[in-house]
């Protein structure tokens, strides 16, 4: 039985050699898989390494310090990413609703797949693009850098993301559930609201949680409208400062004591980011079960 | 209907119309964003077209503010020799990735290295530039480089590739950077197109005797190839667009080297550091606006070819968390 060709031309090849073969392939799927993960346990060793001899109390409530100057913290980037991280969800959160449920519940036809398209292709926006489109439109018409402009071009990539992964959460619900509520009389607005949203709930908190953690992430946007303070600031008009572009500014500093703050800044982020991001999958690896 | 119901029908009409208007309307407005984004970047950077010309600007290697020249190639080379790099080393790690993810069947692998990469892909673009100026940087440099300008290096043509410079900024240490930001997405679609490879290939494949190797080759990869190849559009535009960890250790250099150690220049990367300094006298912003269109009009076509190839949705995170039903063993069934 062993003396299956496995090419239409060649001649046949010993057992042993194809189970060779196959043994060799497998452990390159194995050496990939490690290859892979290594990078991941490098940046959390170093960032954890680096990153907690800059954590302290001053950290969290100190501003920018000067050059040379040890000490210090980032409160002000903390203080900026949550005013214009916030902003932005505010503003994309409504958007991004309002489009997942016209592609579910209303859109039919050419229009709803030309929309689906858009936010498809929309998802793919390079964030520095964002941030220049924003610039030549709102930083342009107000005449100066600021906490808005910084939040809108958020928005601008949040919104994509929070409509297409709304819309695969509501497609979990079934039509069962829209069809007893509309039997009885409901309409159509009320069943959407009061039937669809929450039980697709958990998954719509789900998509916003990595909405979120996309935009607090965010550093190419917030460079270009938002610039960046070394000062608290709490005025949205003004220029404002955020965590990531307070990593990128000092990363690239010639001043050693702001390395440190950048790697302390580093960890918070990725705590943040990570957490929120493992603990959306497992809302919606429980949500998609349920639905089932 | 008689004469009583006859409001409550027009005020439940009325809530109706109010609500799926307000939901056309800003899906509307979502398509009134992408027109916008096209259109001001493009009106904007009309002066720097018009002076140059098209071809003029996109194949002019002068860049310099003193003149007023402007000329888009440097930028636009650095971006593919990146991006391209990036896709050569990531693209088998990813596939072998996926197979994996797909071949074994214990769940103790499986879930905890998806939701491992899901991790990798979740990391913001500035904690790997972090990393990359100060850890991997170096590393690259005191220790890789060298060998491969000795080795490869030697080699007649391909060995202008690698050629050693002096430079700790360059464009291999963006290209390994943005090959680990981009096997997370590669992986995770390709895992997809993977796992619909209809059973019956597979085990047609098995039963006339076929080795793992073999089912994979004949049967898996052939049918999941289009997918693979939308898999690495996605990731080749998120290579393009990458923006703050290129500019970190990319060395931010004119030059077009032909050497993969010396520095370069990204697109997104010139947008990020020059844009806040442009004035409005001159060509230079809308020099750097022409350089954003042309990134935005290449992002936005690879994604239209790899949603035609894979189907959308990918690129959120959500539609592939869907857990899948454990096939029963491979080997087990071909017996």
């Amino acid at each position: 039985m062993s003396i299956v060709t496995t090419e239409t031309h060649g001649k046949p090849r010993s057992i042993a050699v194809r189970k060779f073969k196959s043994r060799a392939f497998e452990g390159a799927m194995w050496f990939a898989g490690v290859l892979a993960l290594i990078p991941l346990v490098l940046i959390v060793y170093y960032v954890l390494r680096l990153g907690l001899p800059a954590i302290n109390i001053d950290f969290f409530t100190q501003t920018a310090p000067p050059p040379g100057v040890s000490g210090g913290g980032m409160a002000q980037a903390f203080v900026g990413s949550a005013m214009m991280v916030g902003m932005a969800t505010l503003i994309s959160v409504p958007l991004g609703l309002l489009t997942a449920i016209y592609l579910t519940e209303y859109g039919r036809g050419r229009f709803a797949s030309a929309t689906r398209f858009v936010a498809e292709i929309l998802l793919s926006t390079p964030s520095i693009i964002a941030g220049a489109f924003i610039w030549t439109t709102v930083v342009l018409l107000m005449g100066s850098f600021s906490a808005i402009a910084g939040a809108i071009a958020i928005s601008v990539l949040m919104w994509p993301i929070i409509a297409r992964s709304t819309e695969e959460t509501l497609r979990l619900v079934p039509n069962d559930l829209r069809e007893a509520a509309l039997a009885l009389g409901v309409p159509r607005w009320k069943m959407i609201l009061r039937v669809v949203l929450p039980t697709a709930g958990a998954g719509i908190f789900t998509a916003i949680m990595l909405a979120v953690a996309r935009g607090l992430g965010e550093t190419a946007p917030i460079l270009l409208t938002a610039l960046g303070n070394d000062f608290m600031n709490l005025d949205p008009t003004q220029p404002t400062d955020a965590v990531p572009l307070r990593i990128y500014n000092y990363a690239q500093s010639a001043v050693q004591t702001w390395h440190q703050l950048a790697w302390g800044g580093a960890i918070v982020l990725l705590v943040v980011v990570l957490s929120l991001s493992v603990s959306a999958r497992f809302l919606s690896d429980r949500q998609q079960r349920r639905l089932r | 209907m008689t004469p009583a119901e006859a409001p409550v029908r027009r005020r439940l009409r009325f809530g109706d119309s109010l609500f799926k208007g307000s939901t056309i309307f800003v899906s509307f407005g979502l398509m009134g964003l992408l027109g916008a984004i096209l259109f001001v970047l493009l009106y904007f950077s009309l002066p720097a077209w018009q002076k140059f010309g098209i071809w003029g600007f996109l194949s002019g290697t002068e860049w310099n503010g003193a003149t007023d020249i402007y000329g888009g190639l440097p930028f636009i080379y650095g971006t593919l020799v990146t991006s391209f790099l990036a896709i050569v080393i990531a693209l088998p790690i990813s596939v072998g990735l996926a197979l994996l993810i797909n071949e074994v069947r214990s769940g103790w692998v499986r879930n905890p290295l998806t939701v491992l990469i899901d991790l990798l892909a979740a990391i913001p673009s500035v904690v790997y530039g972090l990393w990359g100026i100060y850890v991997m940087a170096p590393f690259l440099n005191d220790h890789i480089e060298p060998i491969l300008g000795a080795t490869l290096g030697k080699i007649p043509v391909v060995g202008a590739l690698f050629q050693p410079t002096p430079s700790a900024g360059n464009m291999f240490n963006a290209g390994i950077i943005l090959a680990i930001m981009i096997i997370p997405i590669i992986t995770a679609v390709s895992r997809e197109v993977i796992a619909i490879v209809p059973r019956d290939l597979r085990e047609a494949a098995l039963a006339m005797g076929a080795t793992r190797w073999e089912t994979i080759r004949m049967s898996v990869l052939p049918y999941a190839r289009s997918g693979i190849v939308g898999a690495t559009m996605l990731g080749l535009g998120r290579a393009l667009g990458e923006t703050v960890a290129v500019a970190m250790v990319i060395g931010n250099g004119l030059g077009m080297s032909a050497s993969l150690f010396a520095p370069g220049y990204t697109i997104p990367s010139v947008i990020a550091n020059e844009f806040r300094e442009a004035t409005a006298i001159g060509l230079h912003r809308p020099a750097l606006l022409a350089l954003a269109l042309v990134l935005v009009v290449i992002s936005f076509v690879l994604a239209a070819i790899s949603r035609a190839l894979v189907g959308g949705g990918f690129s959120v995170g959500l539609a592939r968390t869907m857990p899948e039903e454990p096939l029963p063993d491979e080997e087990k069934v071909a017996e």
